[in-house]
């Protein structure tokens, strides 16, 4: 056939007729034919990473903070294998991403051949689905699919590994719309979806005398406007609210109904809310083990609803008396036209004694440090952080530890898709290719990755990409010279014995920043901390900023593994009881 | 007991045997999806069982028996739903009447002195002798697991035997019944 256009080409098709400006990628020889098409065209962008787990992070990034989906494109064997900890780490987030891999000749397959691995083997249960393409004329539609897939339901990461020689095969090319997906693979409510469930939900918010919204990041990725409606519900109800780590922006942190972050390291007032509620509404959260903290004595005397996409989160890890599936703005929106509908109101003497009890709560001032001295202590870095960006559009990524939680309980945020954080795998080293993610789909935008010394290394090496493609993202490290966390947790739980939490032998950051031609910045008090930030928002450059932090500052309030909610350690020197402080250790 | 890093509160509910029928697009790896997720959540598979079912519409029907309380069973059932390719998943413990059967192959030694015995036995549970060799038969025996078992313990006690087993298919009366 005359139309016929070769497997690469497909590719580049397919990617552009579904929108895609960007590709995060790395070459090698197992997808020269796509990077070969690739040069020859100038719709979509390529973004050159300098490890496969860059690429794969940037593209979370970028589809997290800018609602699309991130594709990925890398070689064969350790490409691939490179790629395994972001897609899963896309996994526990619920992260539409497509990933691209390319594959040894058909022929080869099976042989043990150069940079051959079996990628689709490795990734199955790293992946919502993935394709093996052996056939050219399946290409485009596999790539259809893999994007509906990709963003449709819970979203999630889609690999397809693509042979080289379908690469070069020519083929015809299926435009989307004429591509049906069988309903069972993908997630479609009927329209007058869990109508019963929804009014018996209703129903029984209004008549709650001590209610609490649970929100995680399900009401995120449904979308800035799902937001909006659920805070319409909450402010309907007047009921105070509590946001996971993936929730946050969800609701304001300025909102008056805002108790903030809840979980291991959340909000004293937001644990204990939880905890003698009487009603929960979770909405498009998951119950995870940070959040619950012991299940026997979790928020024991409350009638649970829960909202959620993926089934198979509802009575998982806690039993709930009103599950509802579907999406976050759907359901949210059917919610308040039932309140609206049958003219419910709250019990508003109940609200006000419920709000009395928790500004008691709030008064203990949980979040409250020692803040003497001229060394900077890491809470206060990232409040000047706060006061000094709040008026820019700011999006702010991190990685994993004490700073990431530091980030979370002192950076206030308002709106959705603004903060980007690995939450469910916990992924040191995500903050700073995700904010080169983030930073080329919001060209215009301050982009700041909170990083901890430790965390920054693991992916280091894209301070090369940052500069390429002159990305001023601004690495803000709270250096302390220690893996921050792990060495809270050997002082709490192991005697102190910092068993090789201690970084030595880091580089001199500022310097490493100009080895690259970018900017570096250091602050070693708190004099020189405010300067140091504004210097830092106002370089139109890439910049390393380190910050010198007290050392073995502890983050608080926490709920130490094997607690309940209402037994959150506000100190070091409020020591958990022996019995549960053992139980609490084998665990994570 | 619930999957969490937590010890699970609830009173644990009784542990049984399940009957799930898995219906999945024919497309390779769809196996490796079913048992992986098994695997990699920690559930038991006590037996398997695939194969196409509908030639035209590429449709594999896997049957698995596994154990586990009911919160564990319903959250394998929801897990299985989650992977692309899966059609349907039907628990038949929760189906009013259905109907399961296995095949065993059983490879017996037989001499004079057990041959009467163990043609007896193969005559009551309608063992089907399908292979004669020297001192060697191969029975088949069809039906629902309990009954080959107790054939099994029975002629074991008689003589050595070697035995492969298919696990159990089922199907769901009721079901079937309504949609046509």
């Amino acid at each position: 056939m005359s139309n016929e256009i070769t497997g690469a080409e497909i590719v580049l098709k397919s990617l552009a007729e579904q929108g895609v400006e960007v590709v995060f990628g790395y070459p090698g020889g197992a997808v020269l034919p796509i990077y070969d098409t690739l040069f020859k065209q100038n719709s979509i962008k390529h973004v050159l990473v300098r490890q496969e787990g860059g690429a794969i992070h940037a593209a979370e990034g970028y589809a997290r903070s800018t609602g699309k989906t991130g594709v990925v494109l890398v070689t064969s064997g350790p490409g691939a294998t490179n790629v395994v900890t972001g897609l899963t780490d896309a996994m526990m987030d619920s992260v539409p991403v497509v990933c691209i891999t390319g594959q040894v000749p058909s022929h080869l397959i099976g042989s043990d051949a150069f940079q051959e691995c079996d990628t689709t083997g490795i990734t199955r249960p790293c992946t919502k689905h993935n394709y093996l393409v052996k056939d050219v004329n399946k290409l485009s539609s596999v790539f259809h699919e893999a994007f509906t897939i990709a963003q449709n339901g819970r979203p999630g990461p889609v690999l397809i590994d693509i042979p080289k020689d379908v690469q070069f095969a020519k083929g015809a090319y299926e435009e989307k719309n004429k591509i049906i997906i069988p309903s069972h693979r993908l997630f479609e409510p009927s329209p007058d979806f869990e109508k019963n469930k929804i009014e018996e939900a209703v129903e029984l918010i209004s008549k709650a005398k001590k209610p609490i919204f649970y929100i995680g990041g399900g009401c995120i990725n449904s979308g800035p406007k799902a937001s909006k409606l659920v805070r319409e519900l909450i402010n309907m109800v007047g009921s105070p609210v509590t946001m996971t780590l993936m929730g946050l922006g969800v609701v304001g942190s300025s909102d008056k109904n805002s108790l903030g972050m809840l979980g291991m390291h959340g909000m004293y007032e937001a644990n204990m809310a939880m905890h003698e509620c009487d009603v929960m509404i979770n909405i498009g959260a998951r119950f995870d083990d940070r959040v619950t903290g012991r299940l026997d004595a979790f928020s024991p005397n409350s009638k649970k609803i829960h909202i959620d996409i993926d089934e198979s989160n509802i009575n998982k890890t806690i039993n709930v008396d009103v599950p509802i599936i579907g999406d976050v703005k759907q359901v949210v929106e059917k919610m308040i036209s039932v309140w609206k509908e049958k003219k419910y109101t709250i019990d508003t003497v109940s609200l006000k004694s419920w709000w009395d009890k928790i500004n008691k709560w709030k008064a203990i001032d949980c979040l409250n440090y020692n803040n003497e001295g001229k060394q900077i202590k890491p809470q206060y870095a990232v409040q000047r952080l706060y006061e000094l960006t709040k008026n820019t559009k700011t999006f702010v990524t991190t990685e994993v530890g004490q700073h990431q939680m530091w980030a979370a309980q002192f950076y206030k945020f308002e709106e959705p898709n603004r903060w980007l954080t690995s939450g469910g795998l916990g992924t040191m080293g995500y903050g700073f290719p995700a904010a080169i993610g983030a930073q080329i789909g919001n060209p215009d935008a301050l982009v700041v990755d909170i990083a901890g010394d430790a965390s920054i290394l693991m992916n280091i090496q894209e301070m090369s990409t940052a500069i390429q493609y002159r990305l001023p993202v601004k690495i803000f490290i709270l250096n302390n010279e220690y893996m921050g966390m792990v060495r809270q947790w050997q002082e709490l739980l192991h005697g102190g014995r910092y068993s090789e939490s201690y970084t030595d032998s880091l580089p001199d950051f500022v310097k490493l920043a100009e080895s690259y031609k970018a900017v570096g910045l250091r602050a070693k008090t708190t004099d020189d901390l405010d300067d140091v930030i504004n210097q830092m928002i106002e370089t139109k450059n890439t910049v390393i900023a380190d910050i010198w932090v007290t050392k073995e500052e502890n983050c608080f309030p926490m709920i130490q593994s094997g607690s309940a909610h209402n037994e959150m350690m506000l100190s070091k020197d409020q020591k958990q009881d022996k019995k549960s402080a053992e139980k609490g250790k084998i665990l994570v | 007991m619930n999957k969490s890093v937590y010890a699970s509160p609830d009173q644990v509910s009784e542990t049984k045997r399940h009957i799930l029928t898995v219906l999945v697009d024919n497309e390779p790896g769809v196996l490796a999806r079913v048992i992986g997720m098994f695997s990699g959540r920690g559930y038991n598979i006590d037996s398997l069982n695939v194969a196409e079912v509908s030639n035209d519409e590429n449709i594999s029907r896997i049957t698995i028996v596994t154990h586990g309380t009911s919160e564990v069973v319903n959250q394998i059932e929801k897990q299985l739903l989650r992977i692309v390719p899966v059609h349907s998943v039907t628990n038949l413990n929760r189906e009013d009447s259905s109907v399961e059967a296995e095949v065993a192959l059983v490879y017996i030694y037989i001499s004079e002195n057990n041959k009467k015995k163990v043609y007896e036995l193969c005559d009551f549970y309608r063992a089907r002798k399908i292979e004669n060799e020297n001192n060697t038969t191969i029975f088949e025996i069809a039906g629902a697991s309990e009954r080959v078992n107790r054939f099994i313990k029975e002629i074991n006690e008689i003589t050595k035997v070697e035995i492969v087993r298919s696990g159990p298919v089922a199907i769901s009366s009721i079901h079937k019944n309504e949609e046509e």
